[in-house]
């Protein structure tokens, strides 16, 4: 979710604080080299999930290496939260700022662009060229035409600024980004994407991909997701928005017409995600409790290196970001569920095994009641709840993937505590009891949720790995033991 | 291939669904695939091997067997795997049921400690055995559960573990002659160092 365009080829957390990462464009060994973004204009209506339609929208990609002849090299890259389509490479001569996923693609890199031709599209809604909350609003141009002259408030900004979406552009979903991407596949004549990758929110993209188009991907790798955000993740996106919500210049969105910018509303989003990507280790390791000054000054400026920091980071993020996006990516984040579309097999599945579950625990508990302090009932019951709970995601999750025919790599970090391991085992274990072909990597890394954009040599070998191991076809996908049990009953139930 | 693995291949049936518990770099697993139509996941802790068996397009899940299999369904598989690994995990009872539990078959292959050179090595050395299927000393040998075939029959009789078939071979002296593998069949426990066996928790029909 903090695919920062900033600091992120680094190889050490130490040196990437306050400085860019120092590559020499001209270096064509390592790097995809100088790079120019496209733009590809659709001006079909489409028609998304939460009802509205964009009238016609425009996607900016970047591609690196060679499409072959029978377009069967085509990986394409999913940005996370605050990413874009600039995953490798430069801009320019001068350009000392590689991609935010320059260490994993290029050259002889995991993601080899002497072998794959590698996609990445910025997302609708996002603000680095694609169709979205900076961009012209068609349905302003003209019913604001002649407001502009008389609107005194605004006589100093361009006509542009005044017609922009704001918070007028749809709230959009991982879905939704996940459809014009195979809006894009179409147009560049991609039937099936030899691997589809993304880290974080990226993840998320991948991992719908393959529920929504199973025959569009061979490949599907998963890297520090979830199947979906939990309520602790949900309230920290809840405090970032608000405090862009409650930022005074933040106008109701409409800060470009007023001339007023929610910088301070964006540093705060910014810092509080920020501690969610980092670790207290790393932070300790960074900053302990060091001062600027070396001592005290009892007031309220910048006295821990670890606020000059977080302060820095949130600075420099509110001036490359738009507001109205972070609110509308957040959102999306905390929409996503690929089980969404399929209720009906959760329902009866979870149903059933959740109701034996209660009975063995029941049963159990009688056995043993004459003995037993009233608290443990009460254990019990919450034990009953959550494993409840976990088998009804399970279950749905099983009946999302039953349809999929990718292989998958899903690939967590040891001290990711936004999207802990225990999440991406989520996906392994619905995967598996859909013996879907899946592999699955636990990465001992120190940098918390941050870790997917460092350049790890385990993480890297097991992506290069993946990408270029020989397809065993899912055409073979398991069958039920023979044993018939209630297990193997409701796998293929969950098929079917 | 190596002889235990190649003994496990002929009781895995073709196009069944296998799980491989500590599968190293899946050579066990690729083979079953390419050869058998077999599917199925491999267990593993070895960051290099885990890479090695992903990079040959096998489905590898990175996850210590002393966890249990607790995230696997009843019968989920077909057979269940474990070639030397046994004598390495914390509590190999429980995990024997757990196999059983997740597969109707188990295969499961381990260093016979009863082998004549381990007892010469402690009878009359003195000394904890070193040998080729057991290449470690004592302070820092993985295996902290070794037994003998008579112990792992022992275990299963307790449990009602009805053991399908039984293979012992010696890794050490490969190309015996017919007369020595006469003799490894009269007296397993004695001279074959490694067992593998195939183990069911129904009385077969």
């Amino acid at each position: 979710m903090n695919a920062r365009p900033n600091n992120t080829s680094d190889q050490s957390p130490t040196d990437t604080l306050h400085s860019a990462s120092l590559v020499n464009p001209m270096d064509s060994v390592s790097s995809v080299g100088i790079i120019t973004p496209q733009i590809f204009h659709f001006a079909e209506p489409l028609t998304l999930e939460c009802n509205r339609t964009l009238p016609s929208f425009d996607l900016i990609i970047e591609t690196y290496g060679t499409l072959n002849s029978d377009k069967s090299n085509a990986v394409l890259i999913c940005h996370a939260l605050s990413g874009s389509h600039h995953a490798a490479g430069f801009h320019s001569d001068d350009d000392k700022k590689a991609g935010w996923w320059d260490n994993m693609i290029g050259p002889n890199k995991a993601i080899d662009t002497n072998r794959f031709y590698v996609v990445c599209v910025n997302n609708i809604g996002s603000c680095f060229g694609s169709t979205g909350p900076t961009t012209i609003n068609p349905d302003r141009i003209d019913s604001d035409q002649n407001n502009v002259n008389k609107n005194s408030l605004n006589k100093n900004n361009p006509a542009s600024e005044l017609q922009v979406y704001g918070p007028d552009f749809p709230l959009v979903t991982i879905k939704d980004w996940v459809k014009t991407q195979a809006m894009l596949s179409d147009r560049l004549g991609i039937d099936v994407w030899h691997a589809i990758v993304g880290g974080s929110m990226g993840g998320m993209q991948a991992l719908q991909w393959s529920v929504d188009y199973p025959n569009r991907l061979k490949r599907c790798v998963v890297i520090a997701s979830t199947p979906k955000l939990s309520a602790q993740n949900i309230a920290f996106n809840e405090v970032a928005r608000q405090s862009i919500l409650s930022d005074p210049d933040f106008k109701e969105g409409r800060y470009l017409q007023a001339g007023t910018y929610p910088r301070r509303g964006l540093i705060l989003a910014r810092m509080v995600g920020h501690i969610t990507y980092l670790t207290d280790d790393a932070m300790k390791a960074k900053f302990g409790r060091d001062l600027k000054s070396g001592k005290f000054m009892y007031g309220y400026d910048v006295e821990f290196q670890v606020e000059s920091y977080l302060r820095y980071q949130g600075e420099r993020f509110s001036e490359n970001f738009d507001a109205n996006t972070y609110l509308l990516m957040t959102k999306a984040l905390d929409y996503f569920d690929p089980t969404r579309d399929y209720p009906s097999a959760m329902a009866t599945d979870s149903t059933e095994s959740a109701a034996q579950l209660k009975d063995s625990i029941t049963t159990s508990v009688e056995s043993s009641k004459q003995s037993t302090q009233p608290a443990l009932e009460d254990t019990v019951a919450t034990i009953d709840e959550s494993e409840q709970n976990r088998q009804q995601e399970l279950s749905a999750l099983k009946a999302a993937f039953a349809h999929t025919q990718c292989q998958y790599l899903v690939v967590s970090f040891t001290t990711d505590w936004r999207f802990a391991p225990e999440r991406s085992q989520e996906i392994v274990d619905a995967l598996m009891a859909t013996g879907k072909p899946v592999s699955y990597i636990n990465v001992d890394a120190p940098h918390g949720h941050d870790s997917f954009l460092f350049d790890i040599p385990r993480y890297m070998g097991s992506v290069r790995g993946f990408l270029t191991a020989p397809f065993i076809s899912d055409s073979k996908s398991k069958q039920p033991a023979k044993g018939t049990n209630q297990n193997s009953q409701q796998k293929a139930g969950a098929r079917s | 291939m190596r002889m235990d693995h190649q003994l496990a291949e002929r009781w895995i049936a073709p196009h069944s669904h296998v799980l491989d518990l500590g599968c190293g770099n899946g050579e066990l697993l690729a083979h079953l695939q390419q050869n058998r139509g077999v599917t199925g996941y491999g267990l593993e802790i070895d960051e290099e091997k885990i890479n090695d068996g992903i990079a040959k397009g096998l489905s590898i899940i990175e996850q210590d067997l002393n966890d249990g299999l607790a995230r696997f369904a009843d019968n989920s598989f077909d057979t269940v795997v474990m070639a030397r690994a046994l004598q390495a995990v914390k509590s190999p009872d429980v995990l024997l049921l757990d196999m059983l539990r997740v597969a109707r078959e188990a295969v499961i292959t381990f260093p016979n400690f009863a082998h004549w050179q381990n007892r010469i090595h402690l009878g009359l050395k003195g000394m904890m055995p070193v040998s080729e299927a057991l290449p470690y000393e004592w302070y820092n040998t993985p295996n902290i559960h070794l037994c003998t075939f008579k112990d792992f029959e022992q275990l299963c009789a307790q449990h009602d573990i009805h053991i399908v078939n039984r293979f012992a071979v010696s890794d050490s002296e490969k190309g015996h002659t017919s007369l020595m593998k006469a003799l490894i069949r009269q007296a397993p426990n004695l001279l074959a160092d490694v067992a593998i066996y195939r183990v069911t928790k129904q009385k077969p029909e």
